[in-house]
């Protein structure tokens, strides 16, 4: 009884998991239950239930309650897509002139609103994508199409390659200095000299349209919620969830909305790429010391003043990590939206996976990263710029690069004029380098990866069947084995012992949204995989970050391999795998792993990194060792912001798990990638957008609670 | 009589919900603890003064005692619950929003404790901020800036940016940027709190050095007492949101008003703080031939006086004898009857 009284949470936790166990053995596994594989659910079968509501006719296999809960949300996805083509086709027509027919016609208001809005994207799409590339659109826009044929001259040219490489070098120059200028200029003769050009510049054309307009907006939304406490609440759970939702999950409805192209990617990138940013600016904002906000109002600052010449610079640390992330985001889904038919690297990223082909899409998602990392780095440093007050300028000196760019502009010209007469036959290459014309490596990487696979066939095989029949299949059986009674009674009584009643509520609330939807089965098999992930990620994190923090450089070079590997594609990642692999799950939480670890080492270093140097020099006076200091101080300090990785873990290892789909999962992902290819997919998507989200929020909750009260058990704040 | 140019009648600050209401009810007899059980905080209870031009006033007061938010309410960083503030005649509390910014671009320089610098600026950016904020021309206003650097010494580092300064520079960018639009009112919330008490001496001996040269009015904020004694006029000493005693150093290390006060000047070395006037009789008799200025600190004339054997005539700067000094009393005064009102 003493060991009782001596660790309460102990008992407390054995004591729910007795209850776990007493569950799963009490209730048995129905005798009519099966996985539903594949569009099963979609026919109908005279062993369904079926119940009526709003309406909506809804389709299930009923089970015992307490195995399975009914899917008493199952009209939420119909209703979701009724209102979407209710608003698109029949709410509030508006007279609208027509130009081509000239005539008025009645058309919906959200269509109207919709059709203007891509009609903007585009412009704005198409105009930089002309002056990068050439065309007629954009001149079209203002003209009309008789006018072209009238004025065959009247076509943007599109600039050579070599001025854009070279500007490139030049505006990184002036922002930040040489080895900027080089990694600009490298950056550009890399891409243009694999043949990248064409592709490269469409996706240039697109970040440069959404990302501005994120930061815009989101530092707009930003400061709305810094002023206004409503609207802050308002804002709040939108962000938590679309912070979690997978990102293609956001395709469906906006394909419904905006269509197919350029322009419904921009939409939809803003729609992901905002979330961060507006918590960033928010976290920024909020930790501004009141004393210089006092500061800037004795300067006589007015509302305007006070926010863009005090409180924004200030803040600035924050923001500038909010763009990064923008920028992120946007390279990411600039892959992603190629799903709905926007052009650029993405599209040729896809196209490289779907043929195998590993070293076409690794040099794709190379020029990705490079160009993601060459934007950060400039918006960062054009940040950071200094104006100089005392240097008496001349004139040429303070024109020096505009006078260069001219420069340069005109020696570009001339060089692809002389172009067109040294390649008279071929290509200018002077000009651009056509796609697939370039130098490619492509082979050899292929070749590669065929050698691993020949080589250690025998030994990758044994390992995929060992993997799968041991470890993954049992451990996805146990997972559908629970009873659905006996996965809420385990979260929530984790919730409750970790956060108490309100914790446990709002884990309660987000369970049963899932366990009520259509698609609990399939959200065990996303969590069994996620988990599998996070488990394998985490050991593999935490060595990997433990090792490296013991010297300095190891610990910075390792920060900087994660910042590379997290800019790149996340597509990329699932074709090595895939083909050493196959089909299979293996392939799926190979990738998984690979991903969810950097988080994981990430905030294993900057978490131990966190410790405060007195108490090293404390521990040292108290004569610890290496290994004594780890254990006894370090990891027990570093703990709460290694748990706050563990959350990104969570996030990154489920995202990974539903782009798996890609490769063929029965998950949560799978329903995601074909509600993308199904006309009334939208509401299928979004509500399954937000099962995969709720799963994570389930996580951070849990993790949230603990390591709350874990900074307070040791007082770091 | 000299003008007043800051005026405070009956100025209150309660923080909480409903504050003012409570304020109402309690027809200005406000009792902190009643207040506190219905949820109200009292910063400031029942404060009026004046300052007039020129003079210096000293806040002093421990931490939550109601300085700072007293200064608030008159830079109306927070606006005061209760009671009335002029600033030059107008009515502060009445102005809308664009003349207090006119105020403050014109009339106004405040200095704060932990520097308040904008980090993205460098040190003369800084300073040329409250400029441009106003509307000067970026070369004016920069080269008003460099200006104020060389006042306050920093010649030579204009281009650092503040987190390469010591704490000491720092706040010398932190005093040429709320002197850069040339303030006739001058705050300084604890300016000297955060630094080392050597670097804290050389700002102070600077800090009167500027004010002999400038004559701005002050209301400048401490919790240390000998800062007070050492700069002020006039000292306002506060607890708990009331101000206990407002008075020249010398009356308030002769005549403690309360308790609370007099414990802070028992430990005050009166040799340096109080004048020849401060102590002196007003009899004129008997006397030997030494002089004294009435306006010298006693500790620089003691000596002289204790080798006297009568009384010491006392003078003013036209020479007129107006009272004397026996060496007992300086004896007394140094030594004696610190424990009791003397």
């Amino acid at each position: 009884m003493d060991f009782f009284k001596k660790y309460p949470k102990t008992f407390q936790w054995l004591f729910l998991l007795v209850i776990f166990f007493a569950l799963c053995f009490a209730i048995e596994v129905p005798e009519t239950y099966k996985f539903i594989r594949g569009q099963a659910e979609f026919v109908k079968d005279p062993n369904q239930s079926s119940y009526v509501f709003l309406g909506k006719e809804v389709r299930y296999y009923a089970f015992d309650v307490f195995w399975r809960l009914p899917p008493l949300l199952g009209w939420l996805p119909i209703w979701i897509n009724d209102s979407l083509f209710f608003l698109m086709n029949e709410w509030m027509p508006i007279e609208v002139w027509n130009e081509d027919t000239q005539e008025f016609k009645s058309r919906p208001i959200v269509l109207q609103i919709s059709r203007n809005l891509t009609a903007f994207m585009t412009f704005l799409i198409e105009l930089i994508r002309e002056i990068l590339l050439g065309g007629l659109e954009t001149i079209v826009a203002f003209t009309s199409w008789d006018w072209i044929d009238k004025n065959p001259w009247a076509e943007l040219p599109g600039l050579p390659w070599t001025i854009v490489a070279a500007g490139a070098a030049l505006l990184s120059y002036k922002l930040s200095g040489k080895g900027l200028a080089l990694f600009a200029g490298l950056t550009m003769i890399y891409i243009s000299v694999f043949g990248q050009w064409k592709p490269s510049m469409q996706t240039l054309s697109f970040i440069l349209v959404a990302a501005p307009l994120s930061f815009i907006f989101g530092l707009g939304l930003g400061i709305a919620a810094f002023k206004s406490k409503r609207v802050e609440k308002a804002l709040y759970p939108i962000l938590l969830v679309m912070q979690t939702m997978p990102q293609y999950a956001v395709l469906v409805p906006a394909l419904v909305l905006f269509g197919v192209g350029d322009h419904a990617a921009v939409i939809i990138t803003m729609v992901v790429a905002i979330p961060p940013m507006i918590l960033l600016t928010l976290l920024g904002l909020r930790a501004v010391p009141p004393e210089v906000i006092e500061a800037g109002r004795m300067s006589g600052c007015n509302n305007w003043q006070l926010m863009f010449k005090v409180l924004i610079p200030t803040a600035r640390r924050d923001i500038l990590i909010g763009v990064n992330q923008v920028i992120m985001v946007c390279f990411s889904m600039a892959v992603i939206s190629a799903f709905i038919g926007a052009k650029g690297l993405g599209f040729n990223l896809l196209l490289a996976l779907n043929q195998l082909n590993i070293g076409l899409a690794l040099e794709a998602g190379l020029c990705i990263s490079l160009i993601a990392i060459l934007l950060d780095k400039m918006s960062l440093a054009w940040a950071n710029k200094q104006t100089d007050y005392f240097g008496n300028l001349t004139f040429y000196q303070r024109n020096k690069n505009l006078l260069f760019f001219g420069v340069i502009f005109v020696i570009g010209i001339i060089l692809s004029y002389i172009g067109t007469f040294l390649f008279k036959d071929t290509f200018n290459y002077l000009f651009e380098i056509p796609h697939n014309k370039g130098i490619s490596t492509a082979d050899f990487w292929n070749k590669g990866v065929d050698w691993i696979f020949e080589t250690f066939f025998v030994y990758i095989k044994a390992f995929n069947t060992w993997l799968i029949q041991d470890v993954l299949q049992p451990m996805r059986a146990l997972y559908l084995r629970m009873p659905a009674i006996a996965t809420i009674v385990l979260v929530v009584g984790a919730g409750y012992l970790i956060g108490g009643v309100r914790s446990a509520l709002v884990v309660c609330g987000l369970t049963l949204f899932i366990a009520l939807s259509p698609w609990w089965d399939r959200a065990l098999v996303t969590t069994y995989m996620a988990t599998f992930g996070v488990i394998v990620s985490c050991a593999i994190g935490f060595t990997v970050g433990t090792l490296c923090f013991q010297n300095k450089h190891s610990a910075n070079f390792m920060l900087g391999v994660c910042d590379i590997f997290q800019t790149f594609p996340s597509f990329v990642y699932l074709i090595p795998v895939m083909m050493l692999f196959g089909i299979t799950d293996t392939s799926v939480l190979i990738a998984v792993i690979v991903y969810a670890t950097i988080p994981a080492t990430r905030y294993t270093i900057e978490g131990l990194r966190s410790v405060p140097a007195g108490l090293h020099d404390a521990a040292t006076m108290s004569g610890v060792n290496k290994f004594q200091r780890l254990t006894k101080i370090e990891f027990p300090l570093a703990f709460p912001h290694m748990m706050l990785g563990i959350n990104q873990t969570i996030v990154f290892a489920l995202f990974m798990v539903i782009i798996g789909a890609f490769i063929g999962t029965e998950d949560l992902g799978q329903y995601i990638l074909k509600a993308l290819s199904d006309k009334k997919g939208a509401g299928i998507g979004l509500t399954l957008g937000i099962c995969v989200a709720f799963i994570a929020l389930i996580f951070d909750n849990l993790i949230r609670a603990y390591v709350q009260k874990r900074k307070k058990h040791l007082g770091i704040d | 009589m000299t003008e007043s140019v800051i005026k405070c009648e009956n100025v209150y600050k309660i923080f909480g919900a409903n504050a003012e209401k409570m304020l109402k009810d309690s027809n200005g007899n406000v009792d902190a603890k009643t207040f506190q059980e219905n949820g109200c905080i009292v910063g400031v209870n029942n404060a009026s003064f004046e300052v007039s031009k020129g003079e210096m006033l000293v806040v002093m007061g421990l931490s939550g005692s109601g300085k700072s938010t007293l200064l608030r309410c008159i830079s109306r960083l927070t606006d005061a619950t209760g009671g009335k503030i002029f600033i030059e005649g107008q009515d502060l509390l009445q102005l809308n929003n664009k003349d207090l910014i006119d105020l403050r671009r014109n009339k106004m320089g405040m200095v704060f404790q932990s520097f308040a610098l904008l980090p993205h600026k460098t040190v003369v950016e800084n300073i040329a901020f409250p400029l441009q904020i106003k509307g000067v021309k970026t070369e004016d206003s920069i080269s008003k800036a460099m200006d104020m650097v060389k006042l306050v010494g920093l010649d030579g580092r204009e281009n650092y940016f503040p987190r390469e300064l010591s704490g000491g520079q720092q706040q010398r960018v932190g005093i040429a940027r709320s002197l850069a639009v040339e303030p006739d009112i001058w705050f300084l919330d604890e300016p000297f709190s955060a630094l080392d008490p050597l670097i804290r001496k050389e700002m102070q001996d600077e800090f009167l050095r500027l004010q002999e040269k400038l004559q701005k009015t002050i209301m400048f904020i401490t919790h240390d007492f000998d800062e007070a004694l050492k700069l002020a006029d006039r000292i306002a000493i506060m607890k708990d949101g009331i101000i206990e005693q407002l008075d020249t150093p010398a009356n308030i290390v002769l005549n403690p008003a309360t308790e609370y006060v007099r414990k802070f000047t028992e430990e005050v070395p009166r040799e340096k703080v109080l004048l020849i006037k401060d102590v002196m009789d007003k009899t004129k008799d008997n006397l030997g031939d030494l002089k004294v200025l009435e306006d010298e600190i006693i500790e620089n004339v003691a000596e002289k006086i204790l080798t006297q054997e009568k009384s010491v005539a006392v003078v003013d700067n036209n020479n007129n004898i107006v009272g004397s000094i026996n060496p007992a009393k300086i004896i007394n005064t140094v030594f004696g009857g610190r424990k009791n009102n003397s």
